[in-house]
């Protein structure tokens, strides 16, 4: 699997969530993906966005056009150094709510994308990677 | 491939009478599964010329290189054609083979007496053909990839068709299994005739589909309520006594989806719901 | 910053979202409508989210806000013009918007707002 093309993008105001959205989307048209996955990509990745924003105090986006074989796929990563998830499990199910709302926005994220992964501990950050193949 | 070959001098000298004992040998070859002879005739004139110009450069059996891309780009043209009309590989094939037999007789008549001259230029002639001959077959493996990638989809979009019943009133007949990525593409082309048409009322039947899995299931389920969601309700027919159990068995919770028995009784709900009723035409028994 | 525009159109109010809305003007749709509606004694809301091309959880809790904080003021509240690859999404979301009605159209979520309306006069008691 290779990585066609890769950059990186600061989320740290509801701008820059808005901007990371409309970046993925461009990605994922140039990409040729259909409108349904371009849809469920930009989705998860808006959640994730805000995430980082509003309870990671800030981080960044790191989207990769990825090749595998026959498939194209894009890869965002998620990333920030706040204050971690000490309950992972907890968290991806619908409905949580840590009284900072997390709410749907993991569970969601994870449904939306082909592949998804959470690494996070606390006091040092959490990073959340979701791809997305065609 | 050391010794000066005398290829490209035939080629170009003998063109004419080249292209007429190709065709001919074409017809012994394939019989009745020969081309049109006009057709045949265009092809075989050009793929000489670019044959005899292209071997000029020196390079007679380097068929990769760059300088043969317009002998592949012909070879290629002509090998789809056949493809698409049906023609198998081989036969295909055997139009570029057939090459062989003019070449080796013109080759006896001017360099027969030196036999190791001949045995030189029968091996060059007999390498470049076969790279030719084998060309076609790749062209047409590849044509017929494309061909079979596109009746795959056909057949998806036929297998998922949605019929406007009435003005308002979509109806989706499932037929077949139902597999996960079959019901994606079907949930969006449901979803994207009820936005086109304006329905309000979208009947799935699933009278012709044989079993139902949790997954399946769920798909429906997820249909139905992005149908909702954008303003149209959706009532699921055809339900057979032993997908009702299975449904039953899997604990699947149909919520407060409307479910009918059979097509005509959800097109009867739907009709009701828009406030429509048949009846008969007056002066009708 | 800029707001989202909202119309009075007789005893409703008409929002239309064109653009794509990060988080503090989502909020400030929500304080705004729920003003006008006051001001207005509106009886019903219609968002036209036709040129919403993606809708994440946050906008559909703001949307489900929107409703329930309607419907504490006696107003309906009904969502029209949703696509279908957003429809989509907001169903794997787990998002089932309770209490929003929804239509195809801006004309049909009229005639629903005039139906749900309609039914609450003759029960005394707001539709569900």
């Amino acid at each position: 699997m290779a990585v066609q093309r890769a950059e990186a993008f600061p989320l740290h105001t509801s701008d820059d969530v808005v901007r990371v959205r409309q970046i993925v989307r461009g990605w994922s048209v140039e990409l040729g993906f259909s409108l349904i996955d371009q849809t469920k990509v930009v989705t998860a990745a808006s959640e994730l966005a805000r995430n980082t924003v509003t309870y990671g105090g800030g981080g960044t986006a790191r989207l990769e056009a990825l090749q595998d074989g026959g498939r194209r796929g894009l890869r965002v990563v998620f990333e920030d150094k706040g204050p971690g998830i000490a309950d992972i499990e907890r968290a991806l199910q619908d409905g949580f709510t840590s009284g900072h709302g997390l709410g749907l926005g993991l569970g969601g994220a994870r449904r939306l994308s082909s592949e998804f992964a959470i690494e996070s501990r606390v006091g040092e950050g959490t990073r959340v990677t979701i791809v997305r193949w065609r | 491939m050391a010794a000066k070959t005398r290829l490209p001098e035939i080629l170009q000298h003998h063109q004419a009478s080249l292209v007429t004992d190709w065709l001919k040998r074409q017809r012994e070859v394939l019989g009745h599964r020969a081309g049109n002879e006009r057709e045949d005739r265009e092809l075989a004139e050009r793929l000489l010329k670019a044959l005899g110009e292209v071997t000029r450069g020196g390079a007679v059996t380097d068929t990769d290189q760059g300088e043969w891309a317009g002998v592949r780009e012909l070879l290629g043209d002509f090998s789809r054609e056949r493809a698409r009309q049906g023609y198998s590989p081989a036969e295909t094939a055997m139009f570029v083979f057939s090459l062989k037999q003019p070449l080796f007789d013109r080759f006896r008549q001017e360099v027969g007496k030196d036999s190791d001259a001949l045995a030189s230029e029968l091996w060059t002639t007999t390498l470049l053909v076969d790279r030719l001959g084998l060309y076609t077959t790749e062209s047409y493996q590849k044509a017929r990839e494309e061909v079979i990638a596109r009746q795959q989809q056909e057949l998806l979009e036929l297998s998922t068709p949605v019929v406007q019943l009435w003005d308002g009133v979509l109806a989706l007949p499932l037929i077949g299994t139902l597999d996960s990525d079959r019901t994606q593409v079907v949930m969006e082309s449901l979803l994207q005739r009820i936005v086109e048409t304006g329905a309000m009322i979208a009947i799935i039947d699933i009278t012709g589909v044989p079993t139902v899995d949790t997954l399946v299931a769920q798909h429906l389920l997820k249909t139905v309520s992005a149908a909702r969601l954008m303003g149209a309700d959706c009532i699921i027919s055809g339900i057979r006594p032993q997908i009702a159990q299975t449904i039953v068995h899997l604990g699947v919770d149909l919520g407060d989806v409307i479910t009918k028995a059979t097509l005509a009784g959800a097109l009867a709900v739907a009709l009701g719901r828009l406030g429509l009723a048949v009846c008969r035409a007056p002066g009708k028994a | 910053m800029e707001r989202i525009p909202i119309l009075k159109m007789g005893n409703y109010l008409l929002v239309s979202i064109q653009v794509d809305m990060h988080d503090q003007l989502a909020l400030a749709l929500q304080d705004d409508l729920t003003e006008r509606i006051v001001q207005h004694r509106a009886h019903g809301v219609l968002i036209d989210i036709s040129a919403l091309e993606i809708v994440d959880s946050f906008i559909g809790r703001m949307i489900g806000n929107i409703a329930a904080m309607a419907r504490v003021l006696d107003a309906q509240t009904v969502v029209v013009g949703m696509r279908p690859a957003v429809a989509i999404t907001l169903v794997e979301l787990g998002l089932s918007l309770p209490g929003v009605h929804t239509a195809l159209t801006v004309e049909r979520g009229m005639t629903r707002l005039q139906e749900l309306l309609e039914a609450e006069s003759l029960n005394g008691r707001p539709a569900s």
